[in-house]
């Protein structure tokens, strides 16, 4: 009987319990999308955050080389969980005697690291070189092979393409770490690690860098980690104030269209009461009502919300955003108290009032 | 007729009326509130990407190739071409120089530094650190204080016009220096004022205001290179574009749109005989982040925006709703259907006019409130958004009233009457 009349209440009046429930689907899929986007913002931001490069730079102590086998103890520490590029630097001189600093990096590991290099060719093969856009009219003006000499050893290299960032690489030369250790025997001195995560685990990464590698200095760049917590703070804030401005309007959404449905429906309340209901199965009854409502509302809307999410990110981030299941007993239970509330709250109005006078339809 | 009909519709019902206000005037203060912070919020990131240092660099144009490794140059220091110190204020009267947020020249000098009875070869860097400068009528501070905020000092901040110097905090631990100690620098009694962490090359060196550094090359008003630090736009495909092969109007837009690559032209017009250029690393994920941010916000605006525009449609239909009886009665004593939309109507507008103002009004606090608690600076408000926002309100109010408005108006008198549907 109780869950005929739950039924036939809902099948009777389609356009009013119709229209309660989209604003309830609509107000759940907001704040579904708007609670997932929060959640999942940081990830996707700072994941924007690594194209600005590295975030940790370990230097040899004292101006020395690293131990050889630092670079692959970094890389099997970090496991994935982050970019390594090591850089060894010395000073060279061209054919006429200029001085030039010339680098041997890892170009395929540089390629992902410093995604701002602006580089027209990458070397591919041994002996090419990729030459900063000012010491081109030094080392190779017409584009023309070249020889460059460190300690009585010369090194003869083909350009391959130009480097441009604006900063000190543009006045560099680069070759890979194999001709450049068998050509100067120089092992690299600095190692750049793009490492991922949350400010507290980049320190983690940082200390247990710092107890592993006694030889080298481990360093943050500071510029980048501040830049970035501060940035990433600020839009979570925002992110947080705009939900809660949209989750209190889709609040007052339901709660308008609720308590619109169930004044509305003062005459079967009266009727029921006039038939002998008591207050507890009448307060039962719309409670229930509202509460089916709240979850009907709140299990579709959660769907649209995730879906509406994975847009957002797949339009804004370029990657979808991952559904949180933790959300969805949040915007149920929300969902429910509103509903209550709503439901509740006129209840409470009319209980006051005799059955006759509402029949009559005063 | 018609006005008193609306006017006692407004006295008589005042709870209905007032709910109804109240849910058009939360939606438009939320409204409001996320559209000022949408439209402003590229701004106040930008500001926020600044702490990551400056986006354009300034170098003399005939400059030779720089040899510098982990902060140290090889260079001799006489070597190569300098910028000259007087031409610098000029940077505030290019074209976007409200843009320009502060620059910084630096100079790097090696000297020797007596600690004891030993000698060591350090850099010094000099540079401003929040120097007051004047171009025209305009009195502006810069300095690195404000280029590079990553810098953290541990005692003073030198002053620009003294002879105190900041020691770099791998080298003060070296030397096992403090603040307030004297160092002796090229032959110089000077005083260390504070002890610099800044994370880079500058933990090796000695920082000191631009004029003792000049002093110590002998060469007065020299700058090696000069970091400028602008809010920019994000590059789209104009932005690459070289300027020489632009036709006048595309010239024009380009020139006067803030990309980091016009700023950095007009910086090379202002600055004779320099090459200024971005930042690739910085510039570049700034746009990037920017965008991001900025679309982000867009879209949880437009969220906000269905929202609010629902409950306001959800807050009229019930109010008119619950007046079938109403509705009835009037087309009982004659009222055509016209007549009794354009009483509804009516009431809806003016509803919207009213919650409109005040939501405005109560949006725009929000903003300012959202803008100094985040950002800790104002939300500038543009005064176009007013009756973009009125127009709305109404809009969406009308749109919301007329699909109830309509059942109301197509209801039997006699059932509505009764009290049935």
């Amino acid at each position: 009987m109780f869950l005929r009349m739950l039924v036939r209440a809902a099948v009777l009046r389609r356009g009013r319990a119709a229209s309660a429930l989209f604003a309830m689907v609509v107000a759940a899929a907001v704040a579904t999308a708007v609670m997932n986007l929060y959640v999942d913002v940081q990830a996707k931001l700072q994941r924007e955050f690594r194209n600005y490069g590295a975030n940790i730079v370990i230097v040899a102590k004292n101006g020395a080389t690293l131990p050889a086998d630092t670079g692959s103890r970094v890389d099997a520490f970090l496991a994935g969980r982050g970019l390594v590029a090591p850089f060894a630097l010395i000073v060279a001189r061209t054919a006429d005697g200029q001085p030039v600093v010339a680098v041997g990096t890892d170009f395929d590991r540089v390629r992902q690291l410093d995604r701002w290099w602006s580089v027209n060719h990458w070397p591919s093969g041994p002996q090419q070189a990729l030459i900063g856009v000012r010491a081109v009219a030094a080392v190779s003006p017409k584009n023309q092979p070249f020889a460059l000499t460190f300690q009585g050893h010369t090194i003869s290299l083909s350009p391959a393409g130009t480097v441009q960032t604006g900063a000190a690489e543009d006045s560099r030369v680069y070759l890979s770490l194999r001709d450049f250790v068998a050509w100067s025997g120089v092992q690299p001195s600095t190692i750049e690690v793009a490492a991922n995560g949350s400010p507290e685990e980049i320190t983690a990464i940082m200390t247990q860098l710092t107890q592993a590698l006694p030889a080298a200095d481990v360093r943050p760049v500071r510029q980048i980690m501040e830049g970035e917590a501060r940035v990433l703070g600020k839009t979570r804030a925002t992110l947080l104030a705009a939900a809660a401005l949209i989750i209190l309007t889709a609040a007052l959404c339901v709660l308008s269209t609720l308590m619109g449905w169930v004044f509305d429906r003062r005459r079967d309340f009266a009727i029921m009461k006039a038939l002998g209901a008591s207050e507890r199965l009448l307060n039962g009854f719309f409670a229930a009502e509202a509460a089916a409502l709240g979850a009907i509302g709140a299990l579709f809307g959660f769907l649209v919300g995730v879906g509406i999410a994975a847009w957002i990110g797949r339009v804004n981030f370029h990657a979808p955003v991952v559904p949180r299941f933790g959300v969805l007993p949040i915007v149920l239970a929300g969902s429910m108290a509103v509903t209550l509330i709503s439901a509740i709250l006129p209840i409470s109005l009319l209980r006051r009032v005799q059955p006759a006078v509402i029949l009559r339809g005063e | 007729m018609f006005v008193r009909l609306v006017y006692e519709s407004f006295r008589r019902q005042k709870r209905r009326k007032l709910l109804a206000g109240a849910a058009i005037t939360l939606g438009v203060t939320v409204a409001t509130a996320m559209i000022a912070v949408a439209t402003d919020i590229g701004d106040k990131i930008n500001r926020e990407l600044r702490t990551i240092g400056a986006n354009l660099l300034v170098t003399p144009q005939e400059d030779t190739l720089d040899v510098e490794i982990g902060g140290v140059n090889l260079k001799p220091p006489s070597d190569g071409a300098f910028l000259d110190e007087a031409d610098l204020p000029k940077i505030k009267g290019t074209f976007w120089h409200n843009n320009i947020t502060a620059f910084a020249p630096m100079l790097p000098v090696n000297t020797k530094l007596q600690a004891g009875s030993r000698e060591q070869d350090v850099t010094l860097l000099g540079t401003y650190f929040a120097k007051q400068l004047s171009f025209g009528k305009e009195d502006f501070t810069t300095g690195v204080r404000t280029t590079h905020p990553w810098w953290k000092v541990r005692g003073a901040w030198p002053d620009d016009s003294s002879h105190d110097v900041l020691l770099g905090e791998r080298l003060a631990a070296s030397l096992v220096a403090k603040p307030g100690d004297p160092i002796t620098l090229g032959g110089r009694q000077l005083r260390v004022s504070g002890i610099l962490s800044a994370g880079g090359s500058e933990d090796d060196q000695v920082v000191a205001p631009i004029s003792l550094a000049q002093e110590l090359l002998g060469r007065p008003g020299a700058v090696r290179r000069v970091y400028v630090s602008a809010l920019t736009k994000p590059e789209d495909a104009l932005a690459r574009r070289d300027p020489k092969s632009m036709s006048g109007a595309v010239y024009d837009r380009w020139y006067c749109s803030p990309y980091p690559q016009s700023i950095a032209y007009q910086l090379q017009e202002t600055i004779p005989h320099s090459h200024a250029e971005q930042i690739r690393q910085v510039a570049q994920n700034e746009g990037a982040v920017l965008t991001r941010i900025e679309g982000l916000i867009f879209l949880i605006t437009l969220a906000a925006l269905l929202a609010s525009a629902l409950a306001v449609s959800a807050a009229m239909a019930t109010t008119i709703f619950e007046r079938r009886g109403e509705v009835g009665l009037m087309k009982a004593l004659g009222a055509g259907k016209m007549a009794v939309a354009s009483v509804f109507f009516a009431e809806a507008v003016l509803l919207a006019v009213f919650g409109g103002l005040i939501g405005f009004a109560a949006g725009s606090l929000l903003a300012r409130e959202i803008g100094r608690s985040i950002f800790s600076s104002e939300i500038a408000i543009p005064p176009v958004l007013f009756p973009v926002i009125l127009a709305i309100a109404v809009i969406v109010t009308f749109a919301g009233s007329a699909a109830a408005i309509r059942r109301a108006v197509q209801l039997d008198p006699v059932f509505a009457l009764r009290g049935e549907l």
